[in-house]
């Protein structure tokens, strides 16, 4: 099979204006994917399964990711000038000084292909795509059209992260009931205070056995405790 | 009446029984269960059912495709909060006499999903369970044990009186509050003339 370098160029040369990225894994599987832009996704999609030699005639697994805003510390050696009396006398000198800066890596949420080809099995070949952010910039484009059988786990990642499918012929929840407002697999969840007694609460349970407690202090619930 | 002069009585071909005894005998050896899975443990109650355990023995073998002519409900499975309304709503389109067999750890309190968005924490939070079996899943035997404590408690209940059951007691609720799906989960959470919120004493 082609690898993830030979892939991008075919593609590139294959789709005017496609928009590819390797996206390495450092890992010993070393399975590196491809950031596709979403606005030629569709495209490049159909380019992946129609080409003689990649053939990606079969996508195994749609998956969503969650990437919350991340606060990344870094230190930086800044050089700047200091006065400062050196034998009597007032100089300028250059001084190197540690300085730690802090900024907001912006979240977003991704989808992830794995496509594989039966007629000419290999695989897989990873695909990625990535939402502006994940508020209100959330929609990416179907490839249910591409590959039907996208169609039910698009949905699912629909319904769990929250990513909006243009193009998608039946986006509706698939899990959860209709009328739930809220997307659960993602980072910043917030579940209904349902907790109930465990016997060994630890780690997380034992947070919100805290956290359940707190809220029902001095409710009817609360008063037994 | 005394047991050994009955079975003294039944040598000599005279057999005596009461009204209570007779009606409770044949309640308990016709329960037909409605048939309907809802996860892994559904594969258990099915094996329950075929030669090998054989629950046809116990009278209860007639799995009833429609909640009209099922007398008992298995709860074989984890109730999601999806399938929660629609449990209930079976239940409440049985005929009374009516009993729920909770099996599975799933059934009786969520299992490992407990702590999860989308399980509910024991079908028991919104109709009346008459037997909770712990496993996972349980094996077909604990299945026919739940059965046959099922049928002890119906041989033991008497027609008239406080304890009479729910279908000889025309004040009784018949009709279960079925839950509606709300934005964040379901509402109300439990019924609470069901199950009362547990107080945990420290």
């Amino acid at each position: 099979m082609k690898t993830v370098e030979e892939i991008k160029a075919a593609i590139e040369a294959a789709v005017p204006g496609a928009e590819v990225e390797i996206v390495s894994n450092p890992g010993p599987a070393a399975e590196h994917s491809l950031r596709i832009g979403p606005a030629k996704a569709v495209e490049i999609a159909r380019f992946l399964r129609d080409d003689a030699e990649l053939a990606l005639d079969f996508l195994s697994n749609v998956t969503g990711v969650d990437w919350p805003d991340k606060e990344i510390t870094e230190k930086v050696k800044v050089t700047r000038p200091v006065t400062k009396t050196v034998d009597g006398v007032e100089q300028t000198v250059e001084e190197t000084v540690e300085e730690t800066r802090k900024h907001v890596q912006p979240g977003y949420l991704e989808t992830v292909y794995h496509l594989y080809s039966m007629a000419l099995k290999h695989g897989p070949v990873i695909v990625r795509m990535r939402t502006g952010n994940r508020t209100d910039d959330v929609a990416l484009p179907s490839l249910t059209p591409v590959w039907r059988s996208a169609e039910f786990q698009e949905r699912e990642v629909f319904d769990l992260y929250g990513i909006v499918f243009t193009g998608h012929p039946d986006l509706r929840r698939i899990l959860m009931w209709d009328e739930f407002k809220d997307h659960p697999m993602r980072k910043d969840y917030v579940e209904p205070d349902d907790f109930e007694y465990e016997p060994t609460a630890h780690d997380e349970v034992l947070a919100r056995h805290k956290a359940h407690e707190a809220a029902t202090a001095g409710s009817a619930e609360g008063a037994g405790q | 009446m005394d047991e050994q002069l009955k079975i003294e009585m039944g040598k000599q071909g005279v057999f005596i029984t009461s009204l209570q005894e007779l009606y409770n005998w044949g309640r308990k050896s016709s329960v037909w269960p409605m048939q309907f899975g809802l996860a892994c443990c559904a594969i258990e109650m099915i094996a329950t059912t075929m030669a090998r355990y054989d629950m046809a023995r116990f009278g209860a073998e007639v799995f009833r495709p429609s909640p009209r002519q099922a007398d008992m409900m298995i709860i074989s499975g984890t109730v999601t909060k999806k399938m929660a309304p629609q449990v209930v709503r079976l239940y409440n389109q049985m005929a009374e006499p009516r009993y729920v067999i909770a099996m599975g750890a799933c059934a009786i309190s969520g299992g490992p999903f407990k702590q999860g968005y989308n399980v509910l924490k024991g079908i028991d939070r919104y109709i009346p369970v008459d037997v909770h079996i712990p496993g996972c899943p349980p094996r077909p035997e604990a299945l026919l044990h739940a059965l046959m404590t099922l049928q002890k408690k119906i041989a033991g209940q008497p027609l008239t009186g406080e304890d009479r059951p729910r279908h000889l007691d025309a004040e009784a609720q018949g009709e279960f509050p079925v839950p509606h799906q709300g934005e964040h989960d379901l509402v109300p959470t439990s019924n609470q003339g069901v199950w009362p919120v547990p107080i945990t004493i420290k």
